[in-house]
């Protein structure tokens, strides 16, 4: 694999447009968004419908017909993905760039056990033995802290539970060393202490192999205190991007509001705070 | 009798024999009339079926149950159906997709025999919080949060005493969250209801209840207020990880290692 100089961006975005052509007329999900990234752990936070998971798939090239997606750049480690066709696609999915998708029950093949699963995706991608790809698909499920590796490679994914599902998930998307990890929803379907343990796995690897991780959720809280960075989405766009650590610093009244709906365990309140809308957000 | 529900020893199980499941294993625990009780735990802990028990969807295998101040009976009557209601998690799944909004709200008006439907239709969309004229729209066409109204307000118009509430907000965005917990704190205020609320999320539970169960693996490890619920102050361990898990994200090598 083709290593790039560290100072350089990992992710490149200019102006991402995705559109869809609909009976009503075009829908914009994503109207012009930028931001680069380097080996940091970026969060996209924002509610049903801003378009934040789209803007993961665009990505990929994974937006499904009749989406457009259009931009001034972007790159993915230096290449384009816009120009790329079929066959560097194909490269640049799982070898440059991954997903990991909320549910493990739908995103992995349920009549393929998880071992020749894993195998399959890395010798798409190296030019590898059986045995070698075999060891490799151990090593992937020991690096993501199954300690009976040998039992999860024959199981099949209905044989998992959630958590270990998605450790099996978050294995098969690390064995093809990309540069950068997408997680859309990583925890969504786990129970809060299996998300803390998917969490410090996907922590741990993504530091310690020196990777790009965005990750996607509407919890603004659980990003803020996962990721280093964090773009706050609304309608489309990018409303503000904030220090992880400086959530209580927000400026932009959306990125308050969310922060100040939300019931807190430190602090009774006899009401929620409201979000009054400002149809000036969608705007600008 | 200021009980609304009394819960004692109860146990249900699925399947028969060696392949039998003990979903819940001897719960106990009581609410007052006009109270709020959470009951929080992960998937699996048991704590819907509780509810499922409750509003006699599934026969209980052991124990006893005092709902409204009678025990429960095994084939309950229309009047005990309508003294407890029930809201259900996700708002896209549990309205007919191709009734009309009026139509979800009379039709229970119709099986229990209400009079002034006309009225009481309109009085529980103006109740919840929904314009008037989405009275002849389909549920498609409302949003997650509006469709959260009209459950709530199925479940309202049969003026019940009980309502019982599982997980009503985690399908929804938070911000939309948080005007359905406000909507149900009035109501509960207005109408002096007793709610059994089921959630994964603590925070909700303890902005919403008064008392709290823990519940792992088909027991109750803890009940407990809502004022140690904010501050993690618990007898059991296992409280106190779920407690810790709740608190974000926090580098933690100790939980890594499981399976």
């Amino acid at each position: 694999m083709t290593s790039i100089s560290p100072e350089a961006p990992l992710l490149e975005v200019e102006g991402l447009r995705v559109s869809f052509a609909t009976q009503r007329g075009l829908v914009e999900a994503v109207r012009g968004v930028s931001f680069a990234m380097g080996r940091e752990k970026l969060g996209i936070v924002g509610e049903s419908g801003s378009g934040k998971s789209t803007i993961g798939r665009a990505l990929m090239r994974l937006v499904p017909s009749p989406g457009v997606v259009t931009g001034q750049k972007l790159k993915v480690g230096g290449k384009d993905v816009l120009s790329a066709n079929e066959r560097d696609l194909q490269g640049l999915r799982g070898g440059k760039i991954a997903m990991i998708m909320q549910d493990p029950k739908f995103s992995l093949n349920p009549v393929m056990r998880i071992g020749t699963q894993i195998e399959e995706a890395i010798r798409m991608h190296r030019r590898v033995t059986r045995k070698a790809a075999r060891a490799h698909a151990m090593e992937a499920l020991l690096a993501v802290r199954i300690s009976n590796p040998e039992r999860v490679y024959h199981c099949f994914p209905h044989e998992l539970s959630g958590g270990m599902g998605q450790r099996a998930m978050i294995a098969m998307m690390l064995s093809t060393q990309p540069d950068v990890l997408i997680a859309d929803e990583p925890t969504s379907a786990l129970d809060v202490t299996v998300q803390a343990q998917v969490l410090a796995i996907l922590d741990d690897l993504v530091s310690r192999r020196g990777m790009g991780l965005i990750m996607i959720s509407h919890d603004l809280e659980l990003v803020a205190s996962f990721c280093d960075r964090v773009l706050v989405m609304y309608a489309g766009r990018i409303v503000e991007t904030l220090e992880a650590s400086a959530l209580s610093r927000a400026v932009h009244p959306y990125t308050r509001g969310l922060i100040a709906c939300l019931p807190r365990l430190s602090e009774a309140s006899s009401r929620l705070q409201t979000m009054q809308r400002d149809p000036a957000w969608s705007q600008v | 009798m200021n009980e609304a529900i009394e819960v004692s020893d109860l146990e249900v199980t699925f399947g028969h024999g060696t392949k039998s499941f003990k979903a819940v294993q001897g719960v106990s625990f009581t609410v007052p009339f006009g109270q709020s009780f959470g009951l929080v735990g992960e998937s699996g802990s048991g704590k819907s079926t509780i509810l499922r028990a409750l509003s006699v969807l599934v026969r209980p295998s052991g124990g006893r149950l005092q709902v409204a101040g009678g025990p429960l009976p095994l084939h309950p009557p229309k009047t005990f159906r309508r003294r407890v209601q029930l809201v259900f998690q996700d708002p896209y799944a549990s309205l007919h997709p191709r009734h009309s909004i009026d139509r979800i709200l009379r039709e229970p008006l119709e099986v229990h025999g209400f009079d002034r439907r006309e009225e009481r239709i309109l009085q529980s969309l103006d109740e919840v919080g929904l314009p008037r004229r989405y009275r002849y729209r389909y549920p498609h066409q409302l949003s997650g949060g509006q469709r959260q109204r009209v459950a709530i307000a199925r479940a309202l118009v049969l003026e019940p005493e009980i309502l019982l509430l599982d997980e009503p907000t985690s399908a929804l965005d938070v911000s939309i969250q948080a005007e359905i917990l406000n909507l149900l704190s009035d109501l509960r205020e207005a109408r002096q209801l007793t709610y059994l609320l089921v959630s994964h999320n603590l925070a909700v539970v303890a902005h919403m209840c008064d008392r709290v169960a823990i519940m792992s693996q088909g027991k109750i490890v803890e009940v407990t207020d809502s004022r140690h619920l904010r501050t993690g102050t618990f007898t059991h361990p296992y409280s106190q990880q779920l407690w810790a898990s709740s608190q974000g994200y926090f580098r933690d090598p100790a939980v890594l290692d499981v399976g």
